[in-house]
């Protein structure tokens, strides 16, 4: 296709700009405007004008200007080096920009997401003369040291591989040729349109947890690898530390972290915190897993809805290899506002709070590029997307579009809590209202993994929550001294579960990561001091009498406690609380 | 386009004017209005096609007319001319001087509407302003190079407590005190006077440069003033070095002179009628702040802005919240039982609290301290809720040792005058002292150690009891 060149640009209003003479343009092709060169996407086409939306700022921009079709659709290049890079909302690593123009991001700087002259090692796996397939790994790049970067055969190929070839690379080189009807090169890197799922042969059901370390994820309301969850919270509840917290301790093998209007300083803490982390399992910093996009709130409209297709296209690719990949979102409502503003630039009819009809749409096709899967390959290799949104909703009000409709597509719902933020008690996610649709399905892995008696465990601690619930209600009528002791001893281990169990800080050394034997061990514990409680009350002991037993104030030490040195603790809490349970059924029938 | 003027208006609706056979305006560009009497406004390019642009006025289009008035294209973008003579200078809501004092004169000419800050090029704001205010620094403490409003509602001594903050605010360890560049966005001339008062009062006049836009002021105006007011700010904080603290205020007058331009241009209104893209705006404005890897200065932001109806989920707090990192809310139960100032603890919020407390900041209980203090005043205000209704002899005991620390929390530490200014020590003791009638089981949130290094002992010796 030819590209014309009396394209000129017509009128411009903010982030969106009309054009006349692109013919031959095809929806969502990107195009470089004026003598800027800003990049935009033709998101509308009526006759011989074309409707732009543009990823930089357009001050300045006059109509009469020339304007350039790239004939492509906005796509990526994966290869090498995408980890460690923290990129923006159109994948301009931003390192590499601070470089070549400051402290300020300035416009029309179109940089190449990976490193182009960096030489990487490829090690061939797979030998000259033998038969690929698609999705076939002919060789692999030790990308970092805790990540090998596999080096694929395309989703529409296969043929003999009749050139490979061991050595050091660039991301433009090609490392191999297959042969079908013509001869095709096979490069370090490829590319991808970023609007387009990446295939797969098919989804697999959920049957493993995606381990957290945060108590009230993994215990109460746990994510399966490959699920979809959905945080909602009005602002200062906790969204942006919870999704920190499952970047940093989330067992996956890679992490992709969109920061979509973002702040700019909580950007930069992402940034100074991740490349200080190490990973509890491999000894090695957190960042050689992880990819980072941030778009901050100032940032224009228009890149900010491209960064979550950016940011899922690149987990999509590290799935594709087989690894296990989790990508939160931060936040998707800012995404959907970045939709909302664009269309009414275009004048759409607006549908529900002004939000685009096709809204619902959009996320649910998000979410959908989530799953574990059998990738297309020849040995039916298996990978894993899990997707973690949070929503932003307007005033803390989950009954708004954006958290409704994802509360349709996602299967896990971890509600933030403005009350329960406002006290401090974090993670502010409320334990009556989150639910998660994955527990039935992980029972099995609980009950191998960690213990038989988990459901269980879990069942009991979630019930006394629900009866500390209703009996606060009536408290609220008749006052506390008006309960009779058994219901006092419930409200009692409550208040265990909710502040020895369910808070827990993200800044705490020691209590930032809780594995998941520890938290059987933590809720066994609590919930053994119940039943004796209860027991003991039955005889006639007070629950003010059981609550100040030493053993009960044993049991919030549980969680400053580091893992090697619980079994002691847990040990001389259940001798403890036995003896005193004892003694004081002893004193009772004396 | 440059210095080209037309007499084709063809349409001026509110603030807005529709020129026609304008071919190639400049998206942003400036535009000077001639009216009929020679009189000459300001204007900006908002909207630009071949043969028609429209043009914000920034003033009364009181007298425009259709024929008499010729628009001159002025070829660039909105600038500031920046220099060191700015500090100690009074201007009015478009930059120009209102002290009787020369024009500034520069070399230095700065977008007005600057680049974003490249989140890699961005330094962690780190260092613990002390503010001398307990419920600031004790609960939601402030850092230079964070943005943190004051969410208050009208009646509520909001000006108060931003001047106190400009007065006493300081870096620990250092005696270099902040410049202050002030915005005032549509307030009332009484109120921008207290604050001048305040300023001449503390000496920080002289440091300090104000950006006036009235309430008496073309509502227009109010587009450019904050964005005046910052871009001078970075001026001082990037080029100059200086530490800048800048304080806006109105903001919910900015949002309506926004609002008032959407509805001119018949735009979808989004919630509340105010625009889609609200939002995007304000963090165009709040998100100019912070501190640069390799350069000294930095730029803190106190946004001040009236909730309607006292409602923290209006659009206007509800986006600025999305935006900012914390807030600080005015309550008017507190200022109506006489606590000054009046900051309900448990809505309000330091996100960056964490970067700048702890060991080697403040001290290393800092954190879990404020996190006890939190915990026990939520369950002291809903005991002392509980006890409206059934009595404060129905609680529990535990109840009423809580409902205790919780009236202690108000009457001693958050209420503290608008005059004192109390160290940090100060304060983290104040904290612990109110924690002294808790048993250690009830401190769940402090590790040990630190209880047993601060916890004050009170007459029983209850507190060390449990061990």
């Amino acid at each position: 296709m030819t590209v014309l060149t009396d394209a000129i640009v017509t009128r411009i209003s903010g982030p969106v700009v009309a054009a006349k003479g692109l013919e031959g343009a095809r929806m969502f092709d990107i195009v470089r405007i004026g003598e800027m060169g800003l990049v935009g996407e033709i998101i509308r086409l009526e006759g011989n004008t074309a409707q732009i939306q543009v990823y930089e700022d357009t001050t300045g921009l006059k109509p009469g200007e020339k304007i350039v079709n790239t004939n492509r659709p906005l796509s990526m290049q994966l290869g090498p080096g995408l980890l460690t890079s923290i990129f923006d909302g159109i994948q301009r690593p931003l390192d590499v920009l601070r470089e070549e123009s400051g402290d300020f991001i300035s416009r029309g700087k179109m940089i190449p997401a990976l490193d182009q002259k960096k030489k990487w090692d490829f090690i061939p796996v797979k030998k000259k003369g033998e038969q690929v397939v698609p999705g076939e790994i002919i060789g692999e790049v030790q990308e970092t040291p805790l990540i090998k970067h596999k080096i694929m055969i395309p989703h529409n190929l296969s043929g003999e591989l009749v050139d490979i070839s061991e050595g050091q690379f660039t991301v433009n080189d090609n490392v191999a040729s297959v042969k079908n009807s013509k001869t095709i090169d096979i490069g370090l890197s490829s590319w991808w349109t970023v609007r387009t799922p990446r295939p797969v042969l098919r989804k697999l059901p959920p049957e493993e947890p995606l381990i957290t370390g945060q108590r009230i994820l993994d215990t109460f309301f746990p994510i399966a690898k490959g699920g979809t969850a959905c945080i909602p919270g009005p602002f200062g509840s906790g969204k942006t530390v919870i999704q920190q917290q499952l970047a940093k301790w989330a067992d996956s093998e890679i992490i992709v972290y969109i920061g979509c209007g973002e702040r700019g300083n909580e950007m930069c803490d992402v940034l100074t915190s991740f490349p200080k982390l190490i990973d509890p399992k491999s000894k090695r910093p957190l960042m050689e897993r992880t990819i980072l996009v941030a778009n901050t709130s100032n940032m224009p409209v228009a890149a900010r809805e491209a960064s979550i297709y950016t940011g899922i296209t690149m987990g999509e690719y590290y799935r594709d290899m087989g690894y296990g990949v989790a990508l939160m979102a931060d936040s998707t409502s800012r995404w959907a506002e970045a939709l909302r503003e664009i269309s009414g630039r275009l004048e759409e009819m607006p549908g529900e709070e002004g939000y685009p009809a096709y809204l619902g749409r959009r996320l649910a096709e998000f979410y959908e590029r989530s799953g574990k899967s059998i990738l297309i390959s020849p040995e039916e290799r298996q990978g894993s997307l899990s997707l973690i949104g949070a929503v932003s909703p307007p005033g803390g009000d989950f009954s708004e579009p954006v958290s409704q409709n994802t509360l349709r597509v996602t299967r896990v719902f971890w509600a933030l809590d403005a009350n329960l933020a406002n006290r401090r008690h974090f993670p502010a996610i409320n334990w009556l209202t989150s639910y998660s649709l994955y527990v039935d399905d992980l029972a099995d892995w609980y009950k191998s993994k960690v213990s038989k008696d988990w459901i269980d465990l879990r069942k009991e601690a979630l019930e006394l929550l629900q009866k500390e619930s209703e009996l606060q209600e009536i408290v609220q009528l008749v006052g506390y001294d008006a309960l009779p002791e058994p219901e006092k001893g419930v409200l009692d281990i409550a208040r265990s579960i909710r502040e020895d169990y369910l808070q827990q800080s993200a800044f705490d050394e020691v209590d930032t990561y809780t594995s998941i034997q520890k938290q059987y061990k933590m809720l066994q514990i609590i919930l053994e001091f119940g039943r004796l409680e209860a027991d003991a009350i039955k005889k006639g002991i007070t629950a003010a009498n059981a609550s100040s037993l030493t053993s009960r104030g044993m049991i919030p030490k549980m969680k400053w406690t580091k893992e090697d040195q619980l079994e002691q603790l847990v040990n001389d809490i259940k001798s403890k609380m036995k003896q005193e349970f004892d003694n004081l059924s002893k004193e009772i029938s004396n | 386009m440059s210095n080209v003027s037309f007499k084709t208006l063809d349409k001026i609706a509110g603030p807005l004017i529709f020129v026609k056979g304008v071919d190639n305006a400049a998206y942003g560009e400036m535009v000077e209005i001639k009216l009929p009497d020679g009189e000459r406004l300001p204007g900006q390019v908002l909207d630009t096609s071949q043969g028609l642009a429209v043009v914000q006025v920034f003033g009364p289009t009181i007298g425009l007319n259709t024929t008499g008035t010729s628009t001159k294209f002025l070829g660039e973008a909105a600038t500031l001319a920046v220099s060191d003579e700015m500090l100690g200078r009074v201007f009015d809501g478009l930059g120009n001087p209102r002290d009787n004092g020369p024009k500034i004169v520069s070399k230095e000419k700065l977008d007005l509407v600057g680049a974003g800050i490249n989140p890699y090029s961005r330094e962690e704001p780190s260092e613990f302003i002390q503010t001398g205010i307990s419920n600031i620094d004790g609960m939601n403490t402030l850092v230079r190079g964070q943005k943190l409003p004051i969410m208050s509602a009208s009646g509520l001594p909001h000006n108060q407590l931003a001047a106190q903050i400009a007065r006493q605010a300081k870096v620990l360890g250092t005696e270099e005190s902040f410049s202050v560049v002030f915005a005032a966005i549509g307030i009332t001339s009484e109120e921008s006077n207290y604050f001048i008062k305040q300023f001449e009062e503390s000496g920080a006049l002289e440091r300090t440069a104000l950006f006036l836009n009235l309430s008496s002021d073309p509502s227009m105006e109010r587009i450019l003033t904050p964005r005046l007011a910052l871009t001078t700010a970075e001026f001082l904080a990037y080029e100059r070095g200086m530490h800048v603290l800048v304080i806006l205020t109105d903001m919910t007058n900015y949002c309506e002179a926004l609002r008032e331009i959407a509805a001119a241009r018949e735009e979808v209104p989004g919630r509340r009628g105010y625009p889609g893209y609200l939002y995007t705006d304000l963090a165009s404005i709040y998100e100019r702040a912070g501190k640069i890897k390799g350069r000294q200065g930095s730029v803190t932001q106190i946004p001040i802005l009236t909730m309607p109806a006292d409602d923290i989920t209006h659009p206007i707090p509800d986006l600025t919240g999305y935006i900012t990192e914390g807030q600080i809310v005015m309550s008017r139960e507190l200022h109506r039982a006489n606590i000054q100032p009046p900051v309900d603890v448990l809505t309000s919020l330091s996100r960056l609290m964490n970067q700048g407390i702890g060991q080697g900041r403040t001290r290393e209980d800092h954190r879990q301290l404020a996190d006890q203090l939190y915990s026990a005043y939520a369950q002291g205000k809903d005991a002392r809720a509980l006890a409206a209704i059934v009595g404060e002899g129905a609680l529990s005991d535990l109840d009423k040792k809580f409902l205790g620390v919780a009236n202690n929390f108000e009457q001693k530490f958050v209420n503290q005058g608008l005059d004192e200014n109390r160290s940090i020590e100060q304060t983290l003791s104040i904290g612990w002292d109110l924690l002294s009638g808790l048993s250690e089981t009830e401190l769940t949130r402090i590790k040990p150690e630190f209880i047993a290094k601060y916890a004050k002992k009170t007459s029983t010796g209850d507190t060390k009891k449990s061990e």
